[in-house]
């Protein structure tokens, strides 16, 4: 049986409870709410551009975009304190942006730029900023589920009072070291938020398809003894207060959580992708672009609280388009990384040229 | 000076960075409460407590991980794996995270991080728990290798591996853990990437690393004794990096090379040296590079044959008469 959410569609985008009302989400002020929603523009924005660069031939490997599930990201990180910490898997753009990471530096990655975030090294699946708690990035599905783990126990271990979003998609439940992380994380009660973005296609394959499951994916933390729920990714205020009790309950009880957040992207797993319309019906991608857009259900959310009309709404995604633009000519603009940069950033001893870094050889070339 | 077992060395050089350095913490299966499947950790637990040593559940790919993202944020694990072989069920922690985050977030990330644990056959447990992936994980660059075959030389590079700033993973042997040797009281640190002659000779060099190493001793004294000739052992000790120069010095000296490895012969430790030596070392050389490895099979169960299946000290031999 395929089970696609179009099927069950909601109207509104909305959820029963009105979470505006909670904490979290009431003391947000104006400039704050609309941040919110130049957040998910300039994430739309930036990853449009990169695109069309794509699309010109002039990126290499993957590009995996994150395009219909812009309210997570600005939904969860913006939740982040001082000692909170991130990780996520290769769908990275829009947690990079939104912790701070600078358009420019991203585009010139996705470039193979000397001047991009990874100095053209990591490539668009491995952004990575330590200096904003943002621990990447990574290609490898569920791979960074023990990492995100090994942060929080670290900040544990510190007696800082913080926790790792440690992200994943729906196609990774079903490796094991996700289920190996739940088990550690429970054990030794470490202030972990596993946060499922569930996009509904792990790659080509439905849900349905995929994992075996009671109700949802989150429930299977149950079988760990830890606290999950389920979230409906297109109402941003739901997002924050859901995420914000996970990121309580780490911080106050040091315990884990599992969240599973509904969303939908409208691209294929990576632009690559041949079938990206062939496992699912195009009309569900266009069913779910009028009536369950994150940024759009945001949009009138706020014009229905009167803080925004349509002159602020075209400043704001002006002000993206502007910013992603100014990107792509900075990445242009900017110079590929020399031959010899192949070597450094490879040993931390070499590249400091510390006494470690100078005995024996550590590079086999001629 | 002290006389003591390898396994103590270890002991006593984890003990001294525990105490050095709070970001220190061991952990991995039963090495706590159990005080460690081979003892190497006895007595840790109880004196550091459960917050620095640490008993995992059977979960290698979880807690190599969690050591990884651990390592990211500054603090400096030692992992233990009960044997090398279970890295296999790891081998994505250890490969794309300990080994390429360096590289893949342009230098903003380091990753001190120490695998240790024994890596080799000979202890007839069949093929599952008797690799020895040293060329493996040397095959990464980001990763570093090293492999002491002696009590001084497993403290010594133990407490190196702790203290380096990349991720080291250092490979123990069952066989060894029992040994004796001397070991000074005092602090003391070997570098990575530093070989060692073990034996001094001049007539042909035997070049090998961990067990090996013993192995090469016993052909070389056997050699003198039985056949004159004067054979120099060269220890790696660490395999990435690499001491090529003490290889190669050897080399010019003796003119002649046998390669012993307990890794299989493809893809091998050794057949890096070998192909090292015959592009740097050709003309000095008077015959060609020879090796003895563990033969070409998963390692065998059956107690007399496989202890057939390592190096042993009359295959080389063989090798050395056969180019002299």
């Amino acid at each position: 049986m395929s089970v696609t959410r179009a099927e069950k569609p909601k109207k509104t985008g909305r959820s029963p409870v009105d979470y505006a009302k909670a904490p979290i989400n009431a003391s947000l002020t104006k400039e704050q709410k609309l941040g919110f929603l130049a957040d998910m523009l300039r994430i739309r924005r930036f990853e449009q551009a990169s695109l069309k660069l794509y699309q010109q031939g002039k990126m290499g490997g993957f590009l995996h975009l994150y395009i219909g599930q812009e309210s997570v990201a600005v939904g969860t990180l913006a939740l982040m304190g001082d000692h909170d910490h991130a990780i996520t898997a290769y769908r990275d753009h829009g947690h990079a942006l939104v912790v701070g990471m600078s358009m420019n530096e991203c585009m010139a990655e996705l470039l193979g730029k000397a001047t991009g975030c990874s100095k053209g090294k990591g490539g668009s699946m491995h952004f990575f900023a330590p200096d904003k708690n943002f621990w990447g990035g990574h290609g490898i599905v569920a791979g960074q589920t023990p990492l995100g783990l090994g942060i929080a126990y670290a900040l544990k271990y510190k007696g800082l009072k913080g926790c790792c979003l440690t992200y994943l998609g729906d196609g990774a439940v079903n490796q094991g070291v996700y289920h190996e992380s739940l088990n550690l994380a429970s054990l030794w009660d470490i202030p972990v938020v596993y946060i499922i973005e569930n996009n509904q296609y792990s790659m080509g394959t439905s849900l349905a398809r995929s994992s075996a499951i009671k109700s949802c994916l989150a429930e299977r933390a149950e079988g760990y003894n830890i606290d999950w729920d389920i979230v409906n990714g297109e109402d941003l205020y739901e997002v924050r207060a859901k995420t914000w009790d996970a990121i309580e309950r780490a911080h106050q009880k040091c315990r884990p959580t599992v969240l599973e957040i509904d969303t939908y992207r409208y691209y294929g797993h990576s632009v690559a992708d041949a079938n990206a319309k062939k496992y699912r019906k195009p009309e569900e991608i266009e069913f779910y672009k009028q009536n369950h857009d994150p940024i759009t259900l945001w949009e009138n959310r706020l014009k229905e609280e009167g803080i925004l009309d349509e002159a602020g709404l075209k400043k704001v995604d002006e002000a993206a388009k502007k910013e992603a633009a100014a990107a792509v000519q900075f990445a242009e603009d900017s110079p590929f990384p020399e031959v010899e940069d192949i070597f450094s950033d490879i040993y931390y001893e070499v590249d400091m040229g510390t006494e470690s870094g100078q005995t024996g050889r550590h590079f086999f070339n001629d | 000076m002290p006389v003591i077992t390898y396994r103590q060395a270890l002991n006593d050089a984890l003990a001294e960075e525990l105490e050095r350095d709070e970001n220190v913490v061991v952990m991995g299966e039963e090495v706590a409460e159990y005080n460690g499947a081979y003892k190497i950790t006895e007595g840790l637990w109880k004196r550091f407590g459960g917050k620095r040593v640490i008993d995992t559940p059977i979960s290698e790919a979880g807690f190599i991980g969690l050591g990884v993202g651990a390592a990211m944020m500054g603090m400096r694990p030692v992992m233990e794996l009960m044997f090398w072989s279970f890295a296999y069920v790891a081998y994505d922690q250890i490969i794309n995270n300990a080994g390429c985050v360096r590289y893949m977030s342009g230098g903003l990330i380091n990753c001190p991080l120490v695998i240790r644990g024994p890596a080799n056959g000979g202890t007839n447990v069949g093929a599952t728990h008797s690799h020895t992936p040293e060329n493996f994980l040397a095959n990464t660059p980001g990763l570093k290798v090293v492999s002491p075959a002696t009590p001084y030389d497993a403290k010594g590079l133990m407490k190196a591996a702790i203290r380096d700033n990349d991720p080291v993973c250092v490979m123990e042997n069952t066989l060894l853990y029992g040994d004796q040797g001397e070991v000074p009281e005092g602090e003391y640190v070997i570098p990575i990437g530093v070989a060692d002659i073990k034996r001094e000779g001049t007539d042909i060099s035997l070049i090998a690393h961990g067990r090996a190493v013993l192995t090469a001793l016993a052909a070389a004294h056997r050699l003198h004794e039985e056949f004159n000739i004067s054979a120099e052992v060269v220890d790696l000790r660490s395999i990435r990096p690499l001491d090529e120069e003490t290889i190669l010095e050897s080399v010019r000296k003796t003119h002649r090379a046998v390669l012993v490895d307990e890794n299989k012969p493809f893809c091998g430790v050794s057949a890096q040296i070998a192909s090292m030596i015959q592009e740097r070392a050709f003309d000095d050389l008077d015959a060609p590079v020879q090796r003895v490895c563990s033969l070409d099979a998963p390692a065998i169960y059956s107690p007399p044959l496989e202890a057939l299946q390592l190096p042993t000290a009359d295959r080389i031999i063989q090798k050395v008469l056969a180019i002299s």
